[in-house]
C-alpha cells in the first residue's frame, strides 16, 4: 500500500488545480468489462497490483457485487497519470450497467465531464449502450470509445486481420450514429469518434493492453502485430509495449474535458439559474473562491462515520467545519464534519476541496441524493437528475419480529436516501412499507441488503407491479366544494398533449426554470400562450395551470390548492395509484372572505375532490408498465424467442439476423414477465442473450382492465364497487 | 324543525329566555363546539341548567355529515346550539341552506356577539369599524397574509379592525401571542400598527381589557381564554377618554 499512499499525496496535491483534472465515469452495457476496466486503469496507478487487475473486482466492494459478477453501485475512485510530462488527476467512478441499476448511471453523470463508453467488440452496441450513451449526451457529458474483448474476436469468431478492421470500424459507425442521433449539434462540434483523432481505443480488458491511433505512433505497434499475439495467445507483450492504462488514461487526458473548460458548457444544461448572478459567475469560471456550489449525487451510509454524500463541487472551497444549507429544505445550517475524496471502498480525508473536484463529506444531515448545497443562503437549484426508468414493480415489507419495527423504519429511511430511484412508502401505521424499484432483480438486492447489511429480518412479499392512471377525455369545469363550502374551485381537466410530456421529461420544461423561459418553450410546443404563461406546478408529468385573473386572497392559497392536487395525483381515483399526464386548469375560485374559513382543512380536500371526480369524467384509465426486450440467439431458436415475448402479450417489432445469430427485439408489460429469465433460459436450452429496459407505460387493453383494476382494488381494501364522480362530490 | 341558538358570551347563563325554552322544549340538542366555546362553564353545568342532555358536534359531522343534524329536524323539533350569535363569524349559513332546501322549517334565536360586546368593552363605536378579520396560528406552507391586509386597509381609511383569534382542540390563541404574529406581518408588509386593544372574557365577571403600543399589550397577562383584538384607527375624542378610564390607556 505504500503506492497507494503516495498517490493519495499526488491526487491532494493536483486537486487544486482544475486545468489537470479529468473526471469521468465508465460506462456500458452490462459484462462488456467496465470493473475490469477500471481495475486494470487502478492497477496502471499503482493502486492495485498488476496480477491482480482484472480479477480482484477492486471496485465492485460489496460482497453481493463480487458474488453475482456485477456492479451495484457507482463507485469512485481518485488517481494520478502522467502524459506528456505532466501529472493529472482522474476521478473516476465506474457504473453499474444492468438496467435495474440505471440510476446509477444518471447520478453519476451528473459528476463526471467525460465518459469511456465502453462496447463488447462481438456482440457491439446493446440497448444499454444506447442508454447510458444518451445520459452522458443529456448530461452534457463528453464521450470516448472504447473497444474491448478485440481477442474475442480473433479466437472466437476467427475473423482475420481485414474482417476484424470492418467489424471494428462498424462498432464506431454505430456508436457515432446514436451520439448523432441524440445530440447533432454535438456530434458536428467535433463529438463524432474519430480512431484517427484518437477519440477510440481498442483493446482487451482482460489481457491489459489496448492500441489507438495516437499511440500505435508512439510505440511502434502495428494492427498485424496486435491481430498476430492474439491469434497466438500470447498477450504479454502486447501489455507490455501498449499497456492499456496508458493507452486509455492518455485518450481520457487528451480529448475529455478538464472541470474549467467544461463547465463553461455544462451549467447551463444542469442549471437553470441567473449567470450573471455571483455563484452563475464562480460555476461557469469553476471559480475555487466564489461561493460553494455542491450538488449531491450518492449517498452512503459508513458504520463509523454515519451518512457520506458524495458530489461534485462546481465552484468554491469546502472544509471540516464549513457551513452550508441544502436547498429545499428548511435553511438550517449544516456543518461539514470530515471532508474527503473516495479510493474505491475506502474513504480518505483531505484538509481541503476546491472546484472541479468530487467530493465526498459528511454532516450534511439535510441532503437528500439530487440536493443543491451552498454556503449562500438561496440559489436556483440544479435540475433534478432525471431517471430514464420509473419504478415498475413493489413489494410490501415488513419486520419479521416486533422490536425491529423502528428500527426497519430507519433502515428504509437510510435506503431511500442511498437510491433515489427506489420509492419507499413508511406506513407506520400498519407496518407494511412498500418498496418500489426498477425491476425484480433491483428488489431482490435492496431486500437483501436490508437483512444482510442492516441486520434487520423481514418479510416480503410477491413483487407487486406499479400501474399509473390518466384521462382519456376532457372534463369540467368540475365544481369542487370545501367541507364548509363556503370555498369552490373549478377545474378543467385534459390529457397533456404528448410533445409538452416529453418537454417535461427530458427537463426543458420545469418549475426551476424562469418563467418566462417555460413559457416560450411550451409555445414553441404548441402551447396555448395564455396557458403557458401561467403554469403554476408540474408534478408527475401533470401540469397545472391557473387561467383565473384578479382572485382576491388567490395567492395565499395557491400552496394549499397545489397540496391538495398532489394528493389527488398521488392515488387516482380508480385505483389509487400514482397519476401521469393531465392538463388540469384552475377556471374559476369563489373564496371566503375570511382566512380562517379558507385554511387547509378546506382548500385541501375541496381540491382533491375536484380532481379525483373530474378524472372519473373525464375516463379515467389504468395504465401499465411495459418493457423493451431484446433477446440474441442462435437461428434455429428464433422460434423459441420469439414465442416467449408473442406469449406474454407481447409484441415483436424487429428481427435481425447476423452471420448465424439473430436478435428478436420486442416488447411486453411488465405483469406478464414474472419468472422471464428461467422461461427464456429453458426455452432456448440456456443459449439466449437478452436483456430488457423501461419502455414507459401504455393503456391496459380494455378487456382486462376491469378484472385487473378491481384485483387492485381488492388488494388495497378499496371497496370493490367502482366508484363514480358522486362519491367525491357530496 | 331547526332552530339555530346563540348561546351568547361567556357562560350557560348568557342565553336569552327564549332561547333556554326552545332548548328544553326540543327533542334534540346539538352543540357546535369548534368555531367558539363558553370558557366559563362546562357542558356538564350546561346540561344541568338547560335540563337537556346535549351532543357535541366536531367540524367533520357538522361540514361533511349535516345529515345528522337535519334528518331528526325532519320529524322533531332540532335545537343547534353555537357560542356568541349563530350566523357571526361562522360558516353555518350552509346548514341552513341545506334545511331549506330540504324542506325544513328555520329560526334563529340571537344571543350576544362579542363583535358588540367588543364596543362595550373598549368603547370603540360601533360606527367606525372596517373589515373584520381572523389571525389563524400559522401552518406548515400556509401563513396568510390576509390579516395584515385587512387592518392596512382600514388604518389607511382610519377605521377600527376586529381581530378573531384562532381557537383551536387544543389551544386558543392568546393576545400576546396574536401582537407578536401581527407584528411580525406587519414588519414584512412594510407598516406599524401604533396602538393595539386587547380583550379577555368579554361577558364575563372579570374582563380584561388593555390599550397600548405593542411591547405594552404583548407582556401583559391577560389571564385564561377567550381573548380577542382590536386594531384601532385614530381615536374619538369619547373614545380616548373611555380606554384610558376603562383600557388603562
Amino acid at each position: 500500500m505504500a503506492r497507494g499512499k503516495k498517490s493519495i499525496e499526488k491526487v491532494t496535491e493536483l486537486m487544486s488545480d482544475p486545468v489537470h483534472i479529468r473526471n469521468i465515469g465508465i460506462v456500458a452495457h452490462i459484462d462488456h468489462g467496465k470493473t475490469t476496466l477500471s481495475d486494470n486503469l487502478l492497477a496502471g496507478a499503482g493502486i492495485i497490483s498488476e496480477e491482480l487487475a482484472g480479477k480482484q473486482l477492486f471496485m465492485d466492494s460489496d460482497e453481493e457485487e463480487q458474488a453475482r459478477g456485477i456492479t451495484i453501485d457507482a463507485s469512485n475512485v481518485s488517481m494520478v497519470h502522467e502524459y506528456e510530462g505532466q501529472e493529472f488527476l482522474i476521478n473516476m467512478i465506474d457504473t453499474p450497467g444492468h438496467v435495474d441499476f440505471g440510476g446509477d448511471v444518471t447520478r453519476a453523470m451528473r459528476a463526471v465531464d467525460g465518459a469511456v463508453v465502453l462496447v463488447d467488440a462481438v456482440e457491439g452496441t446493446m440497448p444499454q449502450t444506447e442508454t447510458v450513451l444518451r445520459q452522458a449526451l443529456k448530461e452534457g457529458v463528453r464521450p470516448v470509445l472504447f473497444i474491448n474483448k478485440v481477442d474475442r474476436l480473433i479466437n472466437e469468431l476467427k475473423v482475420d486481420e481485414m474482417e476484424m478492421q470492418i467489424r471494428l470500424g462498424r462498432v464506431i459507425d454505430k456508436v457515432n450514429k446514436l451520439i448523432k442521433g441524440m445530440n447533432e449539434e454535438a456530434y458536428n462540434a467535433g463529438w463524432k469518434l474519430d480512431a484517427s483523432q484518437g477519440t477510440v481505443a481498442f483493446g482487451s480488458a482482460l489481457y491489459n493492453w489496448a492500441v489507438s491511433v495516437p499511440f500505435m505512433k508512439k510505440s511502434g505497434v502495428s494492427f498485424k502485430e496486435v491481430y498476430e499475439s492474439c491469434r497466438t495467445g500470447d498477450m504479454k507483450n502486447l501489455a507490455k509495449r501498449s499497456p492499456l492504462c496508458d493507452v486509455v488514461l492518455d485518450m481520457v487526458v487528451k480529448h475529455l474535458p478538464n472541470p474549467k473548460d467544461s463547465q463553461k458548457r455544462r451549467i447551463k444544461v444542469i442549471w437553470h439559474g441567473d449567470a450573471t448572478t455571483p455563484e452563475g459567475k464562480a460555476m461557469l469560471e469553476c471559480d475555487p473562491n466564489g461561493p460553494a456550489t455542491l450538488m449531491i449525487t450518492d449517498i452512503s451510509f459508513d458504520p463509523h462515520a454515519g451518512e457520506v454524500a458524495t458530489g461534485r463541487l462546481f465552484s468554491g472551497r469546502i472544509k471540516r467545519g464549513t457551513e452550508l444549507y441544502v436547498m429545499g429544505t428548511a435553511k438550517k445550517v449544516n456543518r461539514l464534519q470530515q471532508v474527503g475524496i473516495f479510493m474505491g471502498p475506502t474513504r480518505v480525508e483531505v484538509e481541503e476541496i476546491t472546484a472541479g473536484n468530487i467530493a465526498a463529506v459528511t454532516g450534511l444531515k439535510d441532503a437528500i441524493v439530487g440536493s443543491t448545497v451552498t454556503t449562500l443562503q438561496d440559489m436556483t437549484p440544479f435540475e433534478s437528475l432525471k431517471h430514464y426508468s420509473e419504478p415498475v414493480m413493489t413489494v410490501a415489507v415488513e419486520a419479521k419480529n416486533m422490536k425491529d419495527l423502528p428500527k426497519l423504519v430507519e433502515v428504509l429511511r437510510q435506503v431511500a436516501k442511498e437510491d433515489p430511484t427506489l420509492q419507499v412508502n413508511i406506513n407506520e401505521e400498519t407496518g407494511e412499507h412498500l418498496i418500489s424499484g426498477m425491476g425484480e432483480l433491483h428488489l431482490e438486492i435492496v431486500t437483501g441488503r436490508i437483512k444482510r447489511d442492516k441486520g434487520v429480518e423481514i418479510i416480503t412479499s410477491e413483487p407487486i407491479v406499479v400501474y399509473r392512471e390518466t384521462v382519456t377525455q376532457k372534463a369540467g369545469p368540475v365544481e369542487g366544494k370545501s367541507p364548509n363550502r363556503h370555498n369552490r374551485f373549478y377545474l378543467e381537466l385534459e390529457v397533456l398533449p404528448d410533445a409538452i410530456v416529453e418537454l417535461i421529461k427530458n427537463g426543458q420544461v420545469s418549475m426551476n426554470q424562469s418563467q418566462l423561459e417555460r413559457r416560450d418553450a411550451l409555445i414553441a410546443a404548441g402551447m396555448d400562450k395564455e396557458e403557458a404563461k401561467n403554469v403554476k406546478d408540474i408534478y408527475g408529468h401533470t401540469m397545472f395551470i391557473d387561467m383565473t385573473k384578479g382572485i382576491q386572497y388567490l395567492n395565499e392559497t395557491m400552496e394549499l390548492i397545489i397540496e391538495g392536487l398532489h394528493e389527488a395525483l398521488d392515488g387516482g381515483p380508480l385505483a389509487d395509484e400514482k397519476v401521469q399526464n393531465l392538463k388540469i386548469k384552475l377556471v374559476d375560485v369563489k373564496l371566503h372572505e375570511d382566512a380562517i374559513h379558507r385554511g387547509p382543512a378546506q382548500v385541501i380536500p375541496a381540491v382533491r375532490a375536484a380532481v379525483k371526480a373530474g378524472m372519473l369524467m373525464a375516463g379515467d384509465t389504468l395504465l401499465e408498465p411495459v418493457q423493451k426486450i431484446q433477446i440474441t440467439v442462435p437461428t434455429d431458436q428464433m422460434g423459441n424467442a420469439t414465442a416467449q415475448i408473442q406469449g406474454r402479450r407481447g409484441q415483436v417489432y424487429d428481427i435481425q439476423s447476423e452471420g448465424d445469430t439473430v436478435t428478436v427485439v420486442g416488447k411486453a408489460p411488465v405483469a406478464e414477465l414474472f419468472g422471464f429469465a428461467g422461461d427464456i433460459r429453458s426455452a432456448t436450452e440456456g443459449r439466449a442473450m437478452w436483456s430488457t429496459e423501461f419502455a414507459g407505460f401504455e393503456l391496459v387493453p380494455s378487456n382486462l382492465m376491469k378484472e385487473v383494476v378491481t384485483s387492485i382494488r381488492k388488494r388495497k381494501g378499496l371497496k370493490e364497487q367502482m366508484p363514480t364522480p358522486a362519491d367525491y362530490l357530496a | 324543525m331547526l332552530t339555530f341558538i346563540g348561546l351568547g358570551l361567556y357562560d350557560h347563563k348568557d342565553v336569552s329566555v327564549r332561547g333556554l325554552e326552545c332548548i328544553r322544549s326540543a327533542d334534540v340538542v346539538f352543540l357546535e363546539g369548534y368555531t367558539s366555546r363558553l370558557a366559563g362553564t362546562s357542558i356538564a353545568e350546561m346540561e344541568a341548567w338547560y335540563g337537556r342532555s346535549i351532543r357535541v358536534l366536531g367540524r367533520e359531522e357538522v361540514e361533511q355529515h349535516p345529515e345528522i343534524v337535519l334528518d331528526p329536524a325532519v320529524t322533531g323539533d332540532v335545537a343547534f346550539l353555537t357560542g356568541g350569535d349563530p350566523m357571526v363569524s361562522t360558516t353555518h349559513s350552509d346548514l341552513r341552506i341545506r334545511a331549506q332546501l330540504r324542506g325544513i322549517k328555520t329560526t334563529l334565536i340571537h344571543g350576544a356577539s362579542i363583535s358588540s360586546a367588543v364596543c362595550g368593552v373598549t368603547g370603540l363605536q360601533n360606527y367606525r369599524f372596517g373589515k373584520s378579520c381572523s389571525l389563524p396560528f400559522p401552518q406548515k406552507n400556509w401563513t396568510p397574509m390576509t390579516p395584515i391586509d385587512v387592518i392596512r386597509m382600514n388604518l389607511s381609511q382610519g377605521l377600527h379592525t376586529l381581530v378573531y383569534l384562532d381557537i383551536q382542540d387544543d389551544r386558543c390563541m392568546t393576545v400576546p401571542q396574536a401582537v407578536f404574529l401581527l407584528e411580525e406581518m406587519a414588519q414584512k408588509a412594510g407598516i406599524s400598527i401604533p396602538l393595539y386593544v386587547g380583550v379577555a372574557r368579554a361577558g364575563s365577571p372579570d374582563p380584561v381589557v388593555l390599550a397600548g403600543p405593542a411591547e405594552r399589550v404583548r407582556n401583559a397577562d391577560f389571564g385564561p381564554p377567550l381573548h380577542i383584538l382590536v386594531i384601532p384607527g385614530p381615536l374619538h375624542v369619547m373614545e380616548e377618554e373611555y380606554l384610558s378610564l376603562f383600557g388603562g390607556l
